[in-house]
């Protein structure tokens, strides 16, 4: 077969109109994931089982399910139930885009409340018992202790879960929002050249997870600049 | 019980410990008046560490009673930071705050805790970092030092907060020889400065020169208690004099 550049040329341009829908997704969900996530890991890490509990069990099932289905469950079936038709949040579960943020929230806040998990587990608790020494409440620790060396800890990992987030967008797609796999799927509807569109589209991915492994790098090297440099003993 | 005296900073009355099943402390009775100091020691494993942990209730007592400056320390203590800003410690591994520079972690319990403006906690922080003799320290982290300047840093962040009692968990254990003196040099200074010590420690040096009293544990019991003249010289009980031997003769 013979790949067809011009054809790549032209589509690029025309993917990248739903980047803005991309990044929509990416920033929304992103952004609300991780005020779910820091309320999981709360609720977790609370010690009343009533509240630990439900976490738990928010976490397994968007742990343990693929986020098609999640997507899908939440855009076919809450629409059955009248009382969710009735309710104050129907003009957003109504709209596809209102499906698609709430699934990815969801996904993301039970991944990323795990890894904020680890972050606060891997604190020292030599530093958190000096605070405690110094008279910290248990609240000033968590504030001032906890969350800036937990932040640090967490943060390659959820970088990961950052990227995981930004394909995850795709899937939006199959619920009629156009984003750059919307359009990309159109294209191909219209010229049968999945190949080169798809490859296109992949190039266009990898991009923007090239750019935010550079920010999160950056991010990480400046939360890390109290770290001992490594090397030196 | 009957409160006590008022240069009584420290009273332990029959307290008893247990992790488990573990008895850690057994029927520990000991008294610290105001300006003493008292090296704690004893093998590994002897319940040293845990009885100093009690004092600021990082570990909580079983039961039998301690009181810390009239205040006993009970499930009910509301208050249990109020105790413990007048109790300074010092650990063994320095456990600085490792994101905050050496001036931040100096300043922030006393901001927080002594609700201390930020000019005056900042001016504290420098007068004890001058008695620390690290001032120029005060913006690096707390990686870029020595180990020995971070456990000075950590004596004068306790200091910081004026405490009444400053409790030392093997201080010099985790540092390298050529670093103990000058840790040891700062616990003597403060000594002599009049403050209310309890020192776990191998130094024997800084026991003889520094301790009022010596303390010496096993298995969760306080075996022997004397001045470090006769606990040198003179130990009473066998397992003092197998202790000492083991680790004089080196």
């Amino acid at each position: 077969m013979i790949f067809d550049f011009e054809l790549v040329a032209d589509s690029i341009p025309k993917m990248l109109m739903g980047i803005g829908m991309t990044f929509q997704l990416l920033f929304l969900s992103a952004f609300l994931g991780l005020i779910l996530a820091i309320l999981l890991l709360l609720m977790r890490i609370s010690g009343k089982w009533y509240l630990s509990w439900p976490a738990q069990v928010h976490i397994y099932i968007f742990r343990g399910t693929p986020i098609l289905v999640q997507i899908f469950i939440i855009y076919y079936g809450l629409p059955q139930f009248e009382f969710i038709r009735d309710s104050i949040f129907w003009p957003i579960l109504r709209e596809p885009f209102g499906c698609a943020i709430l699934a990815l929230t969801l996904n993301t806040g039970a991944y990323v409340s795990e890894i904020l998990r680890g972050g606060v587990l891997g604190v020292d608790r030599g530093v958190l018992e000096a605070g405690a020494a110094l008279g910290l409440s248990a609240r000033q620790k968590f504030i001032y202790l906890t969350v800036p060396i937990a932040a640090r800890l967490s943060l390659p990992a959820y970088s990961n879960d950052f990227i995981s987030l930004m394909k995850a967008t795709a899937l939006a797609s199959t619920i009629t929002l156009v984003d750059m796999m919307g359009i990309a799927r159109t294209i191909v509807s219209q010229t049968f050249a999945p190949y080169e569109i798809f490859i296109s589209l992949a190039i266009v991915y990898m991009i923007l997870t090239w750019i935010i492994q550079k920010t999160f790098g950056r991010i990480e090297k400046y939360l890390s600049r109290y770290v001992k440099p490594e090397g030196l003993a | 019980m009957t409160t006590p005296t008022p240069e009584i900073l420290i009273q332990m009355k029959s307290v008893n410990k247990y992790f488990g099943n573990f008895q850690a402390l057994k029927d520990i009775n000991l008294e610290v008046k105001k300006g003493e100091k008292i090296v704690v020691c004893g093998p590994s494993g002897s319940g040293k560490s845990t009885m100093i942990r009690c004092i600021n209730r990082l570990e909580e007592h079983t039961d039998g009673h301690i009181v810390i400056d009239g205040n006993e320390l009970t499930d009910k203590v509301k208050d249990i930071n109020a105790i413990r800003r007048e109790v300074g410690m010092v650990f063994q591994s320095f456990n600085l705050f490792p994101h905050m520079t050496i001036l931040k972690n100096l300043m922030l319990a006393q901001r927080l805790v002594r609700k201390t403006s930020k000019a005056e906690a900042r001016e504290i922080a420098m007068h004890f970092l001058e008695r620390v003799k690290i001032p120029e320290q005060a913006d690096k982290y707390p990686v870029q030092l020595s180990g020995g300047q971070q456990q000075r840093v950590a004596i004068a962040r306790a200091l910081c907060m004026k405490p009444e009692i400053i409790l030392f968990d093997e201080p010099t254990s985790a540092l390298d020889p050529e670093m103990i003196n000058e840790v040891l040099e700062v616990m003597t200074d403060l000594a002599k400065e009049g403050m209310t010590m309890i020192c776990v420690t191998h130094e024997m040096g800084f026991a003889r020169s520094v301790a009022d009293r010596v303390i010496f544990m096993d298995a969760g019991e306080i075996v022997e208690e004397a001045e470090p003249e006769d606990f040198f010289l003179n130990p009473k009980n066998e397992r003092t004099q197998k202790f000492l031997s083991q680790i004089l003769t080196h």
